[in-house]
Formats: C-alpha cells, sequence, structure tokens
C-alpha cells in the first residue's frame, strides 16, 4: 500500500489552485523570508559558512558508504538498533515488525518527513496501530486527513480561521480562530497520548558518523516527549542524512535554524546517541534506527542531480519561491513540495511520474541565492529537463512526441537563418487581423496560451531594413 | 573608434525595432562604429532552457558562426540571451574542438547593454532627460546569472529630471521565464499579476526593465489591467533627450 503517486499533474493542479492557499502561503513565507534576511545579516561570515557547508555535503555523497558503515558501527555500540531499509515496503514492514514485537497499540510521532516518504502512518493504521502526529502542524494536516504543503510548515496552506473550523469539526468542540487557543486544545489532547504510547516514532535532522547520534531540530517539545515517554523509540531516517562528525555539526545548526525560521537556533535541539543507558536515566529503554534508501542509492549515481542530497530540509527555497508562493505545496504531488521537490521527486520516482515539475520554475534563480548549502537548484532542473526532453543515461525522453516535434522544427528554424528571416518577414502580416489598441489578443494556438492572459506586442520586425537605410547613410556621412 | 556587433536578441527582432534603434543610436553617440551581422536569429535558449541542448547545438553555432567574422565585442539588450551566450555557450560543445574555442572566444566578448556602457565605457550619463516618476523591475538572469545589481540604477540615476522610486518585491521574478509562460499560463499570471499590483502601488508613472521577455509580460499585463503606466526597455527611456521628452 504505497503512496507513492503515479503522475504528477502539475499543470492540471495549478489550473484550480483554491484561491486561500496563495494568500495563506504567502503571508507565512514573507514572515520567514524577513526573519531569515535578518539573521544572515547577523554573520558576516554567512558566505563562507554555506561553501563549508557544501563542501562537507559534498564530501559526505562521495564517501556516504564509509559513514554509514561509522555510523551503523557506533549506533551498536551505543546500544541502538540499526536496520536497512531499501524499499519503502521494507522500512513499513520493518517498524510493524518492531512495533508489533512489543504489542504496540498506539505510537506517537514527531514530525517526520522520511514517515511521509512511505506512508507509514495510513500503514499503521491499516495493520491496528494508531500513528499520532503530535507536531501542531502535523496533528492538523493528519485532522485534515492530507499531506504536508511545506517543508517545515506542514500546514502553511490553511488559515487560523480554517484550522478552527476543522478543529470544531473534527474534535466535536468549539474552537475558536485564535492560534494561541488551538495550540492550547491540542497540547491538552496529544498529553493524555504521549502518556498511553507504547512507541515513540520520529524522523532525524542528521545522523553523526562519528558517535552515532540521532540529531533532532525542534520547536515545540514534542519531539523530545515522542523520543523518551515510550520505552520504545524507532527513528526513520534516509540515509542522505550522514554527517561525518560533530565539528560538522556545528556548521548545519548554524545554517539550518537561520535558513528556516530565523532563528539563531531552534527551540529544541536533540542529541539521542543509543537507549538510556541505566535506570533513572532518559529515554526509552530501547532504540532502533531504520535507514531509509528507497531510490537513493540510485539517484547518488548521478553527479549533476545527486547534489540534491546536500539539502538539510530548511525550506528557504520554498519561502523564496514565486512559483511555490502562487500555486503551493500540493501542485508538487509529493512529500516534498517547492523548488527542492521539484528536483528531488524527478529523480526518486522517474521522469516519467513526474515530468512537469522540472518545468514549474521561470529559472529565477531565487532557491540558489537562499540554499545554505549552496544547491544549484537551477542548474539541476536543465539536468532534468534534458532527462524529460532527450533522455540520458538514466532514463529514456518521456516529453509528449507533439513537444519534441515542436522544438526539432523550432531548431531547424533557427539553425538555417534564412527560413529564421524569412519567418520574420511574414509575421507581421497576421498583426491587422488579431490587432486592438496596438496590442494582438486572441492568437491561435500554442500563442493563445500567452494571449489569455495578457496580450501580445504587435509583430515589428524592421530593423533588419531600416539597418540597410541606416548603414549606408552612416557610410555616407563617414565619407 | 571602437567598434561593437549588434546582437539583437529574437524578442527584440521580433517585435522591438524602436528599442534596438535606440540602441544603435545611443552606441553611436558614444562614439562606437557597428556592425550587424544578418545572419543572427536566436541565441538558442529556449531550447536549451527546455532541455533540448542537443537541438541548441546547430542554433548556436549559427550565432558563432554569425560573430565570428568580427573580433568585436558583441552587444545585446537582454541579460538573459548574453547569458546564455557568455555562461552556457562554452559548455554546449567539447573540450577540445573547433567549436568550442570558438564559443569561449564568443563568450569572453559578448557584454549586456547596461554591462558595457556602465562597466566597459564606465559611461553612467548618457545626456538622456525624463522628467517622471520611474520604478525598476530587476530581471532574473540579469540580476542573478549576470550579476548586475547596480548597473541600471546607475543609469537611471544620471538621467535628468528622473524621479527614482523603489519597487516592492523588485528581485522577484515577473512570471515570463520564457516557454513558462506557454506552459504554465495560469502560474505565470499569478506571478504576472502579483508584479502589476507592486507596479501599481509604487506611485511611478513607468516602469523599467533591461529584459524584452519581461518587458512584453509586465507591458502586457499593465495594458490589461487597464493602467496609463508605461513599461519601458531601459534603452529606450535613455535615449529620450530634452526635444523628445513624453
Amino acid at each position: 500500500m504505497s503512496e507513492t503517486p503515479t503522475y504528477i499533474g502539475f499543470e492540471e493542479y495549478s489550473e484550480h489552485v483554491p484561491a486561500s492557499i496563495p494568500s495563506a502561503v504567502q503571508q507565512a513565507t514573507s514572515r520567514f523570508v524577513g526573519g531569515r534576511a535578518a539573521r544572515v545579516a547577523e554573520l558576516p561570515q554567512w558566505e563562507e559558512l554555506r561553501q563549508i557547508g557544501s563542501d562537507i555535503r559534498l564530501h559526505t555523497i562521495e564517501n556516504m558508504d564509509v559513514y554509514l558503515t561509522r555510523l551503523e558501527e557506533k549506533v551498536k555500540l551505543a546500544g541502538g538498533h540499526v536496520h536497512w531499509a531499501e524499499t519503502a515496503e521494507d522500512a513499513r514492514r520493518i517498524v510493524l515488525q518492531i512495533a508489533k514485537a512489543h504489542n504496540v497499540k498506539m505510537a506517537v510521532k514527531s514530525k517526520s518527513m522520511a514517515t511521509e516518504e512511505i506512508g507509514l502512518n495510513h500503514f499503521l493504521e491499516a495493520a491496528g496501530i494508531a500513528a499520532l502526529e503530535t507536531d501542531l502542524g502535523e496533528y492538523i494536516i493528519q485532522l485534515a486527513g492530507t499531506g504536508p504543503s511545506h517543508i517545515i510548515v506542514p500546514a502553511v496552506h490553511l488559515k487560523k480561521e480554517e484550522i478552527a473550523a476543522l478543529f470544531s469539526e473534527k474534535l466535536n468542540i468549539h474552537a475558536p480562530a485564535d492560534p494561541l487557543e488551538l495550540a492550547r486544545i491540542a497540547r491538552e489532547i496529544l498529553r493524555e497520548k504521549f502518556l498511553q504510547a507504547e512507541m515513540g516514532i520520529s524522523g532525524g535532522n542528521f545522523l553523526v558518523a562519528e558517535t552515532g547520534t540521532l540529531v533532532m531540530v525542534t520547536n515545540e517539545g514534542n519531539g523530545r516527549m515522542c523520543t523518551t515517554l515510550p520505552d520504545l523509540h524507532v527513528a526513520l531516517v534516509g540515509i542522505d542524512k550522514v554527517i561525518p562528525d560533530w565539528e560538522s555539526l556545528t556548521v548545519f545548526l548554524k545554517l539550518l535554524a537561520r535558513s528556516a525560521t530565523g532563528q539563531k537556533l531552534s527551540t529544541y535541539t536533540q542529541f539521542i546517541t543509543g537507549p538510556r543507558h541505566a535506570e533513572g536515566e532518559f529515554g526509552p529503554k530501547e532504540f532502533h534506527l531504520v535507514l531509509l534508501d528507497n531510490g537513493r542509492s540510485n539517484v547518488l549515481k548521478d553527479p549533476v542531480g545527486r547534489e540534491v542530497f546536500k539539502c538539510i530540509r530548511c525550506g528557504a527555497c520554498s519561502n523564496v519561491c514565486p512559483v511555490y508562493k502562487n500555486v503551493g505545496g500540493f501542485a508538487y504531488g509529493s512529500f516534498i513540495s517547492g523548488p527542492i521537490g521539484a528536483i528531488l521527486s524527478p529523480q526518486m520516482l522517474g521522469t516519467p511520474a513526474a515530468r512537469e515539475l522540472p518545468y514549474a520554475s521561470t529559472l529565477c534563480g531565487a532557491c540558489a541565492d537562499v540554499c545554505p548549502v549552496r544547491i544549484p537548484i537551477p542548474t539541476i532542473l536543465r539536468h532534468l529537463r534534458r532527462r524529460v526532453a532527450e533522455g540520458d543515461e538514466f532514463s529514456k525522453p518521456s516529453i509528449p512526441l507533439p513537444l519534441r516535434g515542436t522544438a526539432a522544427l523550432a531548431s531547424v528554424a533557427l539553425a538555417w537563418n534564412w527560413i529564421y528571416r524569412l519567418g520574420a518577414r511574414i509575421l507581421p502580416a497576421i498583426n491587422p487581423f488579431f490587432r486592438r489598441d496596438g496590442w494582438l489578443s486572441g492568437l491561435p494556438y500554442p500563442l493563445s496560451r500567452w494571449t489569455k492572459v495578457r496580450p501580445l506586442p504587435a509583430f515589428s520586425a524592421h530593423f533588419r531594413q531600416w539597418w540597410n537605410v541606416h548603414s549606408a547613410e552612416q557610410r555616407e556621412n563617414s565619407r | 573608434m571602437s567598434k561593437a556587433q549588434l546582437f539583437l536578441t529574437c524578442l527584440g527582432d521580433q517585435f522591438y525595432t524602436s528599442t534596438l534603434q535606440n540602441m544603435t543610436h545611443i552606441l553611436e553617440r558614444l562614439g562606437m562604429e557597428l556592425v550587424f551581422p544578418p545572419e543572427q536569429t536566436c541565441c538558442g535558449q529556449p531550447l536549451f532552457n527546455n532541455g533540448f541542448e542537443d537541438k541548441t547545438r546547430a542554433v548556436a553555432l549559427n550565432f558563432i558562426r554569425a560573430f565570428s567574422k568580427s573580433d568585436a565585442p558583441i552587444i545585446g539588450p537582454s541579460g538573459s540571451c548574453v547569458s546564455m551566450v557568455k555562461h552556457h555557450y562554452p559548455f554546449l560543445f567539447k573540450d577540445g574542438t573547433p567549436e568550442h574555442a570558438l564559443a569561449v572566444d564568443i563568450a569572453s566578448r559578448t557584454f549586456e547593454f547596461t554591462e558595457y556602457l556602465v562597466n566597459v565605457l564606465k559611461v553612467t550619463d548618457v545626456g538622456a532627460v525624463y522628467p517622471h516618476k520611474v520604478t525598476y523591475h530587476a530581471s532574473c538572469h540579469y540580476l542573478r546569472e549576470m550579476g548586475l545589481k547596480t548597473e541600471a540604477k546607475a543609469l537611471l540615476n544620471a538621467v535628468k529630471g528622473l524621479e527614482f522610486i523603489s519597487l516592492k518585491e523588485e528581485e522577484t521574478c515577473c512570471g515570463f521565464g520564457g516557454a513558462f509562460t506557454v506552459t504554465y499560463p495560469e502560474v505565470s499570471r499569478s506571478m504576472m499579476e502579483n508584479k502589476v499590483r507592486d507596479i501599481l502601488a509604487s506611485g511611478a508613472d513607468t516602469v523599467v526593465t533591461c529584459e524584452p521577455g519581461c518587458l512584453m509580460n509586465v507591458a502586457g499585463g499593465l495594458h490589461k489591467a487597464g493602467s496609463k503606466i508605461r513599461a519601458m526597455h531601459i534603452i529606450d527611456l535613455l535615449a529620450i533627450r530634452e526635444s523628445n521628452v513624453p
């Protein structure tokens, strides 16, 4: 029961974006953009830090086997269990087996994109195990029955009034449209669940190979409850989250919160090295780390595309992306949205399923400007567009045939300059048929897709004729 | 007299004859001797940016051949097209091939118009007069790929009578993005409408950009909104003299 989408229809979604989404998203993201800019301005060495972060991530990507082996060894040394999940299905099965072995009826979860990736909640529910989200945003979207629409703010598409209505309906209470009150209601419900749950499930922001430490960066405190109250903690983490050592971690902790929420440091930064070692210590009796591959090893073979795994999941690229801000996260059809989703999904799901996503960008480059680890997002978008259009060693072309034909014709017309020049002389002849107030409107396909939004300037290709006269005059004058 | 070659760009060629004439006049007034290679068509960016790298090569070769007849610098009215030639051409051809050598040479002497004026000729005052409130949209490739942050503003600041007004979200994309406009017209629409909203709110009577693509999009959007705000390529503004102030 995979939740992997078989085809992501970005265009179709983009034609029916609910009007409330862009306004909610723009309000929230502009706050983050402002906060980020202020924190970044305080650090004169910010650009150097970005470069160091990028270098470390690249180094880790290139030596992932070494660091993963070290990580496994250290986690085991600390008394934890390590499981390798090659596919999403493996990961779901492993988590279920652990849960069943401990007679788990209910699991509390802290926010994790990896569990979204494998659709863990629905799978556990189907197996009779309740999986309750405890991050406020995740709790909200779980009530709403949707996935996240932003990497760090899963319910960013909802306004407080909509959340109040949702709480009122699902919890059968009267909830006011007041964020503090809504948080209080959720907290009250969740407190009880934390005490009942037999298992805590988390993701992880980083895995420090040096000591086998799981690092969690959170703001609400629920992550800590999930990983300390139940006797059993299962962390599901993508293999791309491994970093070499604590020294590298200091770099990423400086980059992450500033880029994500505009904080110097998030409220909670947890370091979990194995289970509790003695009675009276905090932490669970058992700690399991499930390392998720799910196609990552395959992506790692592409020296251009794999830079996507430098990502530290801050969401800064989404916050500045004008496309994301106008369509919201659901348009990207997968658990990771925004520009990073547009370069991740086509690689994880394959270009046939996600061929529209690399084109969901104007290549404006705002994302690359803010990325804390300097992922060259526009370059990777072009790289994946090439995979879609012409195919490469990783995939056959997946673009519709008429578009390939159009490109072939355009290539000929632009390369054989007499065809282009002939066309330039003919095009102005259509002006009289479509001109209104000096602009062209109602043009036939494919230009209809331009004129449905705004008129086109009239064709006016007479520079070349003018130049002949002008240059003759210039020669005359200089004689 | 220093020489230069005129790079029209295909959008300039098809839609903006007067901008190209003004580019010619300004450069000649600054003492440049201009040549115009008529074999030029398009730089190939629309194909390249849509993933048709193999099909871009033939188009790029046409451009390279057209401009290789002279060793004079190449000047164009678009940061985006210039960036294509400057930053992407060298990667289209295998290292060590004659095409690659030509591409690298062409790339090294291709300049965006304002870049050439401000950074090469060291000119900011071209004698323009424009007593109006002017705001500025920073085009994406001009700003980020070419790294031109101050050049356009330096030129505008030197225009007699011009009052500069900052645009909210000056550096946010207008929604053009080449084929993006026809691939995802509804997203392009939302982005364009946000840009138009900010321009209307600025209080300026003129908006300037250095990119024919953005100009088509923003001017069309303003026209559709029924606005009287003038959208201009910076070249057209810089060509205005005392005698023809609108």
